[in-house]
C-alpha cells in the first residue's frame, strides 16, 4: 500500500503511538515517519543503529502543513505575525522551530496552542511554578495580554485605542520594573 | 581548585559504580530554564549573550556550596577542550557549536554542570553514576530554587517555564538513563524493545545525544513529553519504563550465555586479548571491545576487571581526551596508537 500521508511512496512503516490514552496509528513511508518523530520504528535491530538529526523545522511544517484550505488561508495571515521584542516572524518560526523570546508565546499564542497540543498532548503546565514569579505573576501576566491586545490594535489600524493601550504598558513595565528593584 | 583537572582526569562523579551498575550506567536530569526579559540565545546577539553570562555568574555565586562551583567561558577553551567536556558529557554537543557568549558552570564532581546559552538560557544539568533519577532530580530541583531567587524565570500559568523550542516547554525537563544493552542487541531484540518505548511516549537515542550513533551498545532513554504532567509523573513513568528494560536485558544475557555457552564465553576473552595486547585501535573498535568486556564482567567471565575502570575507558579513549592530555592535536594514527596504550595501561597495568 502507499503511505498514508505523502501518498506517493511505499508504506514500510507501520506507526502506533499512544499519547496520554489517545492511539493514532498510521501506515507511513520511511521519510513520512521520519518527518513525524518516529525514528525508533526505523530501528530493526542490531549493529550500525544511527539516530538522525530529525529536523524540528521538518516536524512542524508536517505538524502544520495538513489540514483544511481554510486553514491554509488562516496561516498565510499568520505567517506575517510579528513579535515586537525579539522581530522573530511566524514564518521564520516555521522554518527553524524556535521561537525568539518569552513574548513570542504571546504574540503567537493562537498559532501555537494547537502545535502544542499534538506535540505534548495537551497545554496545561502542571509542574513546577517558580516560587518567587508568585507576587509579580499576575502583574506579568496582565502585561503580556495588553502587549497582545497591542498587537491587534496596531494590525487592525486602531491607532486611538493603541495609544490607550501604550500608556497602560508603560505604567505596568514601570510597576514592575519598581517591584523588582525593591524586591 | 585547578580548572585543568576538568580536561585531564576521569574523575567525574558518574563514572562511579551506581545502583544497578549491570546495566544502568548513568542517570541525567536536566531543567531547561530561560530568563524573561532576553531574547533566547537562538535569537539573540553578542550583548543579549553577555548580559546572560554576567547575570547567571552573579546568581551563581548564591549557589549551595557556592564555592564547589567554577565557570568556564567557552570562548576561553580550546577546541579539544570543548571535545572533552562533551566527551565527558558535561556540555551537548550543540552547546559548544558557537562559543562566542556560551559558557558552563561546573561542580568540582562534575556532576553538576549548568549550561548556559545552549538553545536555553540556561540547562541545569544533573549527571549521577547507575539508577538514581530521583537523586538527580531532587538536586536539580534545588539548585533551580536557589538560582530562581536571583534570576527572573520566563514562566506562563499556561504553558509553564518557556524554552526556546515547545517540544521543551512546561516542566523543562529531560530525564535520561544510559543504558549498556549488548545482549538485546546481539539477540536482534532491541528494534523490537525501542518500538514499544516509543509507543510509551519514550525516546531513544545515542551515546551523545541526537544524531549520534549507538556506538557500543550504549543508549539514552528519556521522556518524551514536558508538559501537562508534573516532574515528578514524569520521571516514574520513565523509571517504570526503564525498569523493565532492565529486566529484558538480563533475560537477554542469560539466555545468550545458555544458548551460545563456549562461544559466548570465547568472543568475551577474544575481546579482553585485543584491549590487552593491541598496538593500534580506533575509538570505534575500542568501544565494541569494551562493550564485549562489560557483558563478560557483568556475566562473571572476567573477574578481573572492574566495571569502574570500564567506565573510564569511556572517557580515557576518546579522541578529545587523548589529544588533550598529549597537548597537542595527533593525526588519527598517532591517537590510535595512543589509545592501545592506554587501554593497556587501564586493563593491566595495575596490580590486583
Ligand atoms: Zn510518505
Ligand atoms: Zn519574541
Amino acid at each position: 500500500m502507499l503511505c498514508e500521508k505523502c501518498k506517493k511512496r511505499p508504506a514500510t512503516v507501520f506507526v502506533r503511538r499512544t499519547l496520554n490514552g489517545v492511539t493514532s496509528e498510521a501506515h507511513l513511508c520511511e521519510d513520512c515517519a521520519r518527518e513525524q518523530g518516529s525514528l525508533n520504528i526505523l530501528f530493526a535491530g542490531a549493529g550500525n543503529l544511527t539516530f538522525p538529526d530529525w529536523s524540528l523545522g521538518n516536524l512542524f511544517s508536517s505538524l502544520l502543513g495538513q489540514g483544511a484550505p481554510g486553514m491554509q488561508a488562516q496561516a498565510v495571515k499568520a505567517s506575517t505575525l510579528r513579535c515586537s521584542q525579539c522581530g522573530l516572524t511566524y514564518a521564520n518560526f516555521r522554518e527553524r522551530g524556535r521561537l525568539g523570546c518569552a513574548q513570542c508565546y504571546e504574540i503567537f499564542r493562537d498559532q501555537l496552542q494547537p502545535l502544542i497540543q499534538r506535540l505534548q498532548g495537551g497545554v496545561k503546565h502542571t509542574g513546577k511554578i517558580p516560587r518567587r514569579a508568585e507576587g509579580k505573576l499576575r502583574l506579568r501576566y496582565d502585561l503580556k495580554s495588553l502587549r497582545r491586545q497591542l498587537q491587534e490594535a496596531v494590525a487592525k489600524e486602531e491607532f486611538e485605542l493603541a495609544a490607550k493601550l501604550r500608556d497602560e504598558i508603560k505604567a505596568l513595565e514601570q510597576k514592575l520594573g519598581g517591584g523588582e528593584m525593591s524586591g | 581548585m585547578d580548572k585543568e583537572k576538568f580536561f585531564t582526569q576521569v574523575d567525574a562523579a558518574w563514572l562511579e559504580q551506581g545502583p544497578e551498575a549491570d546495566t544502568v550506567i548513568s542517570s541525567r536530569i536536566r531543567l531547561a530554564r530561560n530568563l524573561d526579559a532576553l531574547p533566547f540565545p537562538p535569537a539573540a546577539g553578542k550583548e543579549a549573550l553577555h548580559e546572560v553570562l554576567s547575570q547567571v555568574e552573579a546568581a551563581a555565586k548564591h549557589l549551595p556550596e557556592a564555592k564547589r562551583f567554577h565557570i568556564l567561558e567557552l570562548s576561553r577553551l580550546s577546541p579539544l577542550e570543548r571535545q572533552v567536556l562533551i566527551e565527558k558529557h558535561l556540555v551537548s554537543p550543540e552547546h559548544v557549536r558557537e562559543a562566542e557568549g556560551r559558557g558552563v558552570i561546573l561542580r568540582d564532581d562534575q556532576a553538576v554542570s549548568i549550561m548556559i546559552n545552549e538553545e536555553d538560557h540556561l540547562r541545569i544539568q544533573i549527571l549521577l553514576p547507575g539508577l538514581s533519577l530521583l537523586a538527580a532530580w531532587q538536586l536539580a530541583n534545588r539548585l533551580d530554587d536557589s538560582l530562581e531567587q536571583h534570576l527572573d524565570y520566563a514562566f506562563d500559568k499556561g504553558v509553564g517555564f518557556l524554552t526556546s523550542c515547545p517540544t521543551n516547554v512546561g516542566t523543562g525537563l529531560r530525564a535520561s538513563i544510559m543504558l549498556h544493552l549488548p545482549a538485546l542487541v546481539l539477540l536482534n531484540q532491541a528494534g523490537q524493545v525501542f518500538t514499544t518505548l516509543a509507543q510509551l511516549g519514550a525516546v531513544v537515542r545515542g551515546l551523545y545525544g541526537e544524531g549520534t550513533q549507538a556506538l557500543g551498545n550504549y543508549f539514552q532513554i528519556s521522556n518524551q513529553l514536558t508538559l501537562n504532567h508534573a516532574e515528578e509523573d514524569l520521571i516514574t513513568t520513565l523509571l517504570g519504563l526503564v525498569n523493565q528494560v532492565i529486566q529484558q536485558e538480563r533475560a537477554a544475557r542469560e539466555r545468550l550465555y545458555h544458548e551460545l555457552g563456549n562461544r559466548l564465553v570465547d568472543m568475551v576473552w577474544r575481546a579482553y586479548g585485543t584491549l590487552t595486547h593491541a598496538r593500534i585501535l580506533s575509538g570505534d573498535e575500542a568501544m565494541k571491545l569494551l562493550s564485549d568486556v562489560r557483558l563478560g564482567v557483568n556475566l562473571n567471565l572476567l573477574p578481573q576487571v572492574k566495571l569502574t575502570d570500564l567506565n573510564r575507558l569511556l572517557v580515557l579513549t576518546r579522541s578529545g581526551y587523548i589529544q588533550r592530555v598529549a597537548g597537542k592535536e595527533l593525526p588519527a594514527a598517532e591517537r590510535d596508537e595512543r589509545r592501545a596504550a592506554i587501554v593497556r595501561e587501564e586493563l593491566t597495568g595495575k596490580v590486583r
